[in-house]
């Protein structure tokens, strides 16, 4: 199955094609207006209404209500521990995309395309179920619980099982990025590299990273949103402890639940400006990816 | 890594071995031995205890509920997303960059806070919820909240499938259709549409798989009450929560093994699909 958001070249971003100039491949116009009033307001109701009220429910009691929100400790140590999460499983994800985008798109093996369905098994899991294995394992009654217990390591309800639930939802982002767009380049670059003397690491420094830059960042960039953003998952592992194992959209949910609305929107508008800042790099990414493919191409 | 398990070749490029023997390794700590303990788990188990658990009523309410709710979902992002990105694609409108570039926006705003912003919107008291309460139609804290969710969840999926292929659609194809004498909408359907619907599944079984496991954003808006609007991962935090390993992780079991049949169905009809057309391929690449 094809990947959710692969980095793409989208047609209109360098030349433009109009297809309205020709009647072969133009609508009435009444079948405009129509298509396109039903699909922005699709858009509107269940995309862009949601993001607005983000941001007018978090200023709904002023900007006082909102700094003390972000401002108070259990909120930062959710912010502290939502990065740590992130600094510890896209750097992982990452390390492992590139090793299997490296043996599956430069080597023929068997049980290739079995490899890449197994790689996308997480994006078919739910999320709440990639919480549940980790209790299995490392939970009071599970495998490795008493064995954990007795030498005093806590994973479940703990920053560890947080990790680990966050390595797993976001484990296929770099590698099925990597893998189509290392595979379209093919490895004739890198066999004259080693041809002419380069070593194994000098050709992928040197060739293969410099080619696949752009997919790669696009990759972490999706990754890194999920590894913040991620809920079901982390919800099972954590425990809800306040100032311990609460992560940001876990400290977001409390507040809600208690019904400091005010204090709960606060908290989620910095998640949304990250969704934001997120797709102002991924457009930004997708623009200079355009660009070196015309380069590559004229 | 025996030589004997992959033909012997001759590499010029070196570390196919630690790259594969990385990736099997760390892909079988993080994801396979973990799930295998969800199958290992539920086989402690008679076949007995499995269905009685995953046959209580308010189980298969929820699962009713999540299947049901998720297909119904792709379904209305499959025509909404396929008309939303033939509007991005062929139609030029002030704003459109900005609406393509936050498409996304599901793929990357925390479900929690799509959930408590949908909820803020759709409750009685919200922006949308205070016009439709008038009118009888409750959708805050009932399934068609939980429809809601999913929807816009999905959203993303279709679009970003559709997109790309649309815009490597050749024109010659329309231009051969109108000059034979078809219709606008007898293009559409007989020849645009059979090259978009592999396309298309994809993006509904990508938006099915990610709305049934979903519980972020639709714990808010669903009210969660049993046998009403409360969904089956919801169901597995529920006896997590009161230490009933075993029913969760038998409910799991029971989810992977209906979504994956269902992904497979959906990937059978596109296999077949792909088949009728390959005599007439109407691609650039």
């Amino acid at each position: 199955m094809a990947a959710a958001a692969a980095l793409h070249v989208p047609a209109g971003t360098l030349g433009h094609f109009d297809y309205q100039a020709s009647p072969a491949t133009r609508e009435a116009n009444w079948l405009r207006w129509t298509l396109l009033t039903l699909s922005l307001a699709f858009f509107a109701f269940f995309l862009l209404l949601p993001l607005v009220a983000v941001f007018v429910e978090a200023l709904r009691k002023g900007w006082g209500t909102y700094l003390t929100a972000l401002t108070d400790p259990d909120a930062l140590s959710a912010i502290r521990l939502t990065l740590l999460a992130a600094a510890i499983s896209v750097p992982l994800n990452l390390v492992f995309g590139i090793a299997a985008a490296w043996a599956i798109a430069k080597f023929e093996f068997r049980g290739k395309q079995f490899l890449i369905t197994l790689i996308d098994l997480p994006f078919s899991v739910s999320p709440v179920i990639a919480g549940l294995v980790w209790v299995l394992i490392f939970g009071a009654q599970g495998w490795v619980g008493p064995w954990a217990a007795e030498h005093d390591l806590k994973v479940i309800f703990a920053v560890p099982g947080i990790v680990l639930a966050t390595i797993f939802v976001t484990f296929p982002f770099v590698a099925r990025e990597l893998i189509p767009l290392m595979e379209a380049q093919g490895r004739e670059e890198e066999e004259a590299a080693i041809v002419l003397g380069a070593t194994g690491w000098q050709a992928f420094w040197r060739v293969t990273l410099p080619n696949v830059k752009w997919g790669l960042l696009y990759g972490v960039i999706l990754c890194n949103a999920r590894a913040m953003g991620e809920f079901g998952a982390v919800s099972v592992v954590s425990g809800h402890i306040r100032g311990l194992t609460n992560t940001l959209p876990l400290h977001v949910e409390i507040l809600y639940n208690e019904y400091n609305f005010a204090a709960a929107f606060a908290v989620a508008s910095i998640l949304a400006l990250l969704a934001l800042v997120t797709l102002a790099i991924k457009t930004f990414i997708e623009y200079q990816h355009a660009r070196a493919m015309a380069a590559s191409t004229e | 890594m025996s030589a004997t398990l992959f033909k012997r070749r001759f590499h010029v490029l070196p570390g196919f071995h630690l790259a594969l023997g990385y990736t099997i390794g760390y892909l079988s700590l993080i994801v396979l031995i973990p799930l295998s303990a969800v199958l290992l788990k539920t086989m402690t188990l008679t076949f007995e205890q499995f269905w009685t658990i995953v046959s209580a009523p308010r189980v298969v309410a929820s699962f009713k509920l999540s299947f049901g709710a998720a297909l119904i979902a792709a379904a209305i992002n499959a025509v909404f997303g396929l008309m939303l990105a033939w509007c991005l694609v062929r139609y030029s409108f002030p704003g459109k960059k900005l609406i393509d570039a936050l498409v996304d926006l599901p793929f990357a705003l925390p479900t929690a806070v799509a959930g408590i912003a949908l909820t803020a919107l759709y409750a009685p008291n919200g922006w949308i919820g205070s016009i439709l309460e008038p009118h009888g139609i409750k959708v805050a804290f009932t399934p068609t909240g939980v429809l809601v969710a999913l929807i816009f969840i999905g959203l993303p999926f279709v679009v970003r499938t559709v997109q790309p292929i649309l815009e490597d659609l050749e024109t010659e194809l329309e231009e051969a259709a109108a000059s034979l004498g078809a219709q606008r909408w007898q293009t559409f359907r007989l020849v645009l549409l059979p090259i978009l619907t592999p396309a298309l599944l994809t993006g509904f079984a990508l938006a099915f798989a990610r709305a049934v496991g979903e519980s972020g954003s639709v714990i808010f808006i669903a009210g969660n009450m049993p046998m009403v609007s409360e969904i089956a991962p919801l169901m597995i935090i529920t006896k997590l929560e009161q230490y009933d390993y075993r029913g969760a992780t038998a409910i799991a079991l029971a989810m992977l093994v209906l979504s994956f049949a269902l992904l497979l169905a959906i990937n059978a009809l596109q296999g077949w699909k792909a088949s009728q057309r390959t005599r007439n391929p109407g691609r650039k690449s």
